[in-house]
């Protein structure tokens, strides 16, 4: 039952937060920044900050919003779901964005907040909420990638410590990061339940990280390799043996923002649309269709299938907000949000045409040669956190009941 | 398969054979790093002129083998299996340019030397970033030739441009008021912007020629389409027999089956298509452009269906610059949008059909 104030708009408690937020950043964010997200640079690599980028940063990271509903005790805002609603427009309103991001923010720290110990959240919660630490993910192996409980890298026990040996590979961002939660095996017997979650410090004797080149020409993850790598007993979350629950936990959190949950959304479809760009570089017919009937259709599939994704995500909010559960729709975010994406920038390159294939130098706008690097940069959207193929394996084992090939 | 002569089936075996030998992929990616200015690999492209591949498409009395569009096709085809970085399908539609045009004196004199192999030619025909050769704003005035070409595949090496104007194509041989910029493309080839400032040109022929060369040198290209996606199909359906996951072969999962099935059914068909275009041009019909149009939809929409599979059947692999795909991909999309992708063919050839 909605409370009396909730029903009364005009003394929604909202509102006062509202005027707290907007004063705060009407004091706080740097305008100069507007619309300047650079967000992404906590995976994609260091970034010097500017004084304006620093000083905003460490606004957020004291105010713990850039992770507005952890728990005040650990560094995070301490909001509720509508507050960190209005918080988000009130952003969006004056072109504001997160400073705070990355693995920690993304993954690693709602899943320590739910099994991690006491000593383990104080520890590493507050660093992640300020942007202070960056995380890296050791999940994916050579022979572990999709069948990823086949993972092999074993965490032999040595009584207060272990030492970890083996090899991770993918490992996004692993050249700049401070620490890697990884799924280590310290069980050789059994599968799933021999798998452990631990966090191993990146600048522990015996860690190495090779970094691999893309073929969108950057290098934003690594092979990395662990030689009897000592990792304190501590740093086990959870139980030994039951790193595959925790794990899971940590990737459905990893699917929900690539799928376009939380600010991930805002960066999928921000910039120009499709018809936008269409407009642009091909011209409206005299009847003020754009010309290529072929192409315009597509384009209308596209921003149909975008506002469909969109409708959903909300519908999903609402029924998990109203304690149905969490929705069946989820299950298909993952695959959708990656299709929109990849659609989007096939569109946009042949829309361009041969504008879009640029690669560097003359000829091309800082626009068109960032077409081509996001294009094939997005291939990846479908492959990792759980490929698209792996995801409808999913739907049809879990949500539609099917059996396994016998 | 077409069915071919003993002649195809060795100019085939030959270039399949040297494809794979002399310009295997690693081929490619060493001038891709070492990134000579014309953009392609000066030795292989020496041998391919002593086989005799440019001259392939050109008429005996000029020096060439007159086997015709087929068999060039059959050779691209082996190259673009490899991704041979090689200027032989852009000096080929030079040279139809040359050979079907009414010009006796430039038969005579460029011909040879490109059957020869001596001579890298291409055709500079589009002013924009999307194919269409009804955009030409390049005129000649007192065999003067003025206007801007973009994209010019070859246009950084090539000695030789055969240049579309509003009254048709144009033979341009010399240096003198021509000027080239490299545009690097993601394909890592050559692809230039050409601008013709009061360039001494000859006359080949009226606009007509100017889309019978165009179609001539979308036949061939398709058959460079074809060669990539077959290779690009082919690595992935070993790749899906060796990757083991769940301990099991990747390519025991039904799904995955499909997956390729359903490619090896388009591929079928495509080849189909581009043999059918390339078989129309040796046989002189009048719905040669019908019949590129086909091939150019088709092709297109299988190479890109196939280029795009290729990376995310081999999951993290294929997105490392290390590996073949992304290789696959990127110059897939370029030969999808050059001479008109897959929508502007189809939009080309309901116009012909009347509809
Ligand atoms: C850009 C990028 C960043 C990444 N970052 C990280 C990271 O930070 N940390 C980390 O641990 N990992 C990371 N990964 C790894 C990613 O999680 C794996 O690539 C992914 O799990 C797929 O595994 P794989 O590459 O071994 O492909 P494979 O498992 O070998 O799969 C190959 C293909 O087969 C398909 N396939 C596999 N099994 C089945 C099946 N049963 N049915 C049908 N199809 C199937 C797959 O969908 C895929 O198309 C990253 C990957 C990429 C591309």
């Amino acid at each position: 039952m909605a409370t009396a104030a909730e029903l009364d708009v005009s003394v929604n408690p909202l509102d006062a937060f509202r005027t707290e937020v907007r004063e705060w950043l009407a004091a706080n964010f740097p305008p100069a920044l507007k619309g300047k997200d650079n967000a992404m640079s906590a995976i994609d690599g260091p970034t010097d900050l500017s004084a304006d980028e620093a000083a905003w940063k460490k606004a957020m990271g004291d105010k713990g919003w850039g992770v507005p509903t952890w728990p005040a005790q650990y560094g995070g805002g301490g909001l509720d779901r509508g507050q960190a609603r209005v918080l988000q427009e009130e952003m969006g309103r004056i072109g504001a964005w997160n400073p705070i991001g990355g693995m920690g923010v993304m993954m690693f720290g709602p899943t320590l907040l739910e099994y991690g110990n006491e000593a383990q959240k104080s520890e590493h919660i507050p660093a992640i909420a300020k942007g202070e630490v960056r995380w890296c993910q050791g999940y994916s192996e050579p022979g572990a990638g999709s069948d990823l409980a086949s993972l092999q890298m074993f965490a032999e026990d040595k009584g207060n410590h272990y030492v970890v040996n083996g090899q991770k590979t993918w490992t996004s961002g692993g050249q700049w990061a401070d620490k890697c939660f990884a799924l280590v095996r310290t069980d050789k017997s059994k599968k799933h339940e021999g798998i452990s979650f631990l966090l191993i410090d990146m600048t522990s004797p015996g860690v190495e990280v090779k970094p691999i080149r893309l073929i969108s020409g950057s290098s934003p993850f690594c092979e990395t390799f662990f030689t009897d790598v000592k990792v304190p007993k501590e740093n086990l979350v959870g139980q030994e043996g039951e790193g595959w629950t925790i794990g899971k936990r940590l990737l459905q959190h990893e699917r929900q923002n690539l799928s376009g949950g939380g600010s991930a959304a805002g960066r999928m479809f921000a910039g120009k649309s499709v018809s936008a760009l269409a407009k642009e570089y091909r011209g409206l017919d005299d009847q003020g269709r754009v010309t290529d009937s072929d192409l315009r259709m597509r384009i209308v599939r596209h921003e149909m299938d975008s506002r469909a994704f969109m409708l959903t995500l909300r519908r999903a909010a609402l029924e998990s907000k109203s304690n149905q559960g969490p929705s069946a729709a989820t299950s298909i975010m993952k695959n959708v949000g990656a299709r929109i994406t990849q659609d989007r920038a096939e569109l946009s390159i042949e829309i361009m045409g041969m504008n879009g294939l640029g690669w560097e130098g003359e000829g091309f706008t800082d626009e068109e040669l960032t077409q081509t690097r996001t294009w094939l940069w997005g291939k990846a959207v479908s492959i990792y956190g759980g490929s698209s193929e792996i995801q409808n394996n999913v739907i049809a084992k879990r949500i539609l009941g099917m059996l396994d090939h016998q | 398969m077409a069915v071919l002569n003993d002649e195809q089936t060795m100019l085939r075996d030959m270039a399949r054979e040297w494809a794979d030998n002399e310009a295997p992929t690693t081929a490619f990616r060493k001038m891709r790093d070492a990134a000579p200015v014309e953009g392609y690999d000066a030795d292989a492209w020496a041998a391919m002129g002593q086989m005799g591949w440019a001259g392939v498409i050109i008429p005996e009395e000029f020096g060439g083998s007159a086997f015709g569009y087929l068999s060039l096709g059959l050779v691209l085809e082996q190259l673009g299996r490899n991704l041979a970085a090689s200027p032989l399908a852009a000096t080929a539609a030079a040279s139809t340019a040359i050979a079907l045009g009414d010009n006796e004196a430039a038969k005579a004199e460029w011909l040879p030397r490109i059957a020869a192999g001596e001579i890298v030619a291409t055709l500079a025909i589009d002013e924009g970033p999307v194919h269409d050769p009804a955009k030409t704003a390049t005129r000649v005035t007192d065999g003067k030739l003025t206007g801007t070409k973009q994209f010019v595949a070859e246009g950084d090496g090539a000695q030789l441009f055969v240049v579309s104007a509003v009254d048709g194509l144009y033979l341009v041989s010399g240096d003198v008021g021509v000027s080239r910029s490299a545009r690097h493309m993601a394909d890592s080839r050559s692809h230039a912007q050409v601008v013709f400032d009061g360039a001494k040109a000859e006359k080949l022929g009226g606009t007509d020629l100017t889309a019978k060369v165009v179609d001539r040198a979308t036949a061939a290209l398709c058959a460079e389409m074809l060669g990539m996606a077959e290779q690009a199909f082919a690595v992935t359906n070993d790749y899906l027999k060796v990757r083991v996951q769940f301990g099991q072969q990747l390519s025991t999962f039904q799904a995955l089956q499909h997956r390729m099935a359903k490619m090896f059914t388009e591929l079928e068909l495509a080849r189909s298509a581009v043999e059918g275009a390339l078989e129309a041009i040796d046989a002189g019909r009048s719905d040669v452009d019908q019949a590129v149009s086909l091939a150019k939809a088709i092709m297109g929409d299988t190479l890109h269906l196939v280029s795009r599979e290729m990376v995310q059947l081999h999951g993290g692999i294929g997105m490392t610059d290390e590996h073949d795909a992304g290789l696959y991909l990127k110059r897939a999309y370029v030969l999808e949008t050059m001479w008109g992708n897959a929508a502007w063919h189809r939009e080309r050839f309901a116009r012909l059909n009347g509809y």
